[in-house]
């Protein structure tokens, strides 16, 4: 029900003051992933990526712990098909976001706009994006893009390159920036959710387990990844089927 | 390993990301509603991040007792609320603290 039609071009002082602040929340968000993805070229680094394959690929990916889990599989020289399972089921969270993204946004959203946007679904732009009042505005997740891809795919390079160059106590310490990142994703949920606290701790054990324990643990890490995280989450899916949105609503 | 192997592993890796992100934007415009598949899909990004945490963590450090201490400083630091940033500085500090009293 539009009074009238709603202007995606460029040229609207409405997109450019989107632009501006999506820019603005932007900032943060990529000193962030500057400090996370020089921990994540460390990785790649010693999967044998030079700086510019860390480039390309954070650029081209920009997803963490998708990123992680592949560089591990190419360091461990996993088949191709590995890599493109680990990718989605490390990634599939972006499938949910990226349902969630397509309700905020307009119906008339044009096309473009869609391949664009979706181009940079991540933990933190999602939250952000979602937060705004009113439907999404491709704009200002383009501002937020602007600032948040280039950190986070120099940081990458910049990892690659200086993980060499730095005393091994400091690659050492900044080596965990990663884990710290997934921390900060899942243990607030964790202090909400006892499911969730309940899924982490079996996922810790099981894990610790299936790295030490025979067979599984001749498994390669990705390929260990993929059946815990599936097994695990399609349990708890069985188990604690989580309700719909209108039930929740009406409690 | 070749060069080129590298660029075939980044390629699949890219268009993966890609697709995973762009299907839903552009082809559902409905919520899904099959309450399985719902909570699999919920319940996945945090069975694969602590999968991907622990032992990892301690292997990644010199001092597998670092990697220990950094994982439990950072699990109270998020639990209090402290975001993503502050969470991982937290991490690399206790780590670096913790390799120049044991090492």
């Amino acid at each position: 029900m539009y009074t009238k039609e709603i202007d995606y071009s460029f040229q609207t002082k409405t997109n450019r003051t989107a632009l501006r602040q999506g820019f603005r929340d932007g900032i943060p968000i990529g000193l962030g992933y500057f400090a996370v993805s020089f921990s994540l070229g460390i990785v790649a680094r010693n999967a044998g990526l030079s700086p510019f394959q860390g480039f390309l690929a954070s650029a081209l990916c920009s997803a963490s712990a998708g990123e992680y889990a592949g560089f591990t599989l190419i360091a461990a020289m996993g088949t191709f098909l590995e890599i493109a399972v680990i990718t989605f089921i490390t990634n599939a969270r972006y499938l949910l976001m990226s349902c969630a993204l397509s309700q905020k946004a307009d119906p008339a959203l044009p096309l473009r706009h869609r391949l664009l946007t979706s181009f940079y679904i991540t933990d933190e732009l999602f939250a952000i994006s979602i937060a705004r009042p009113g439907f999404m505005n491709p704009y200002y997740t383009y501002g937020a893009i602007l600032i948040a891809s280039p950190c986070w795919a120099f940081g990458t390079a910049l990892g690659v390159i200086a993980g060499n160059l730095m005393p091994l106590r400091l690659v050492s310490a900044f080596s965990v920036a990663l884990y710290g990142m997934f921390l900060a994703v899942i243990i607030p949920a964790a202090r909400k959710e006892k499911v969730i606290a309940g899924l982490i701790l079996l996922s810790f054990s099981a894990s610790f387990g299936a790295a030490y324990l025979p067979v599984i643990s001749n498994l390669s890490d990705g390929t260990r990844t993929i059946i815990l995280t599936v097994v695990i989450s399609a349990s708890a899916a069985i188990l604690f089927p989580r309700k719909s949105e209108e039930e929740r609503t009406q409690v | 390993m070749t060069t080129g192997q590298i660029y075939i592993y980044i390629f699949i890796m890219a268009a993966v990301s890609y697709a995973i992100r762009v299907l839903p934007m552009t082809l559902i415009r409905k919520p899904i509603t099959n309450r399985f598949v719902q909570s699999f899909l919920y319940y996945v990004p945090y069975v694969t991040l602590a999968v991907m945490t622990f032992p990892a963590i301690t292997e990644a450090t010199q001092s597998p007792l670092a990697g220990l201490l950094a994982l439990l400083a950072g699990v109270a630091a998020a639990w209090f609320g402290a975001g993503l940033f502050p969470v991982a500085v937290i991490c690399c500090a206790v780590v670096f603290a913790a390799e120049l009293i044991f090492l």
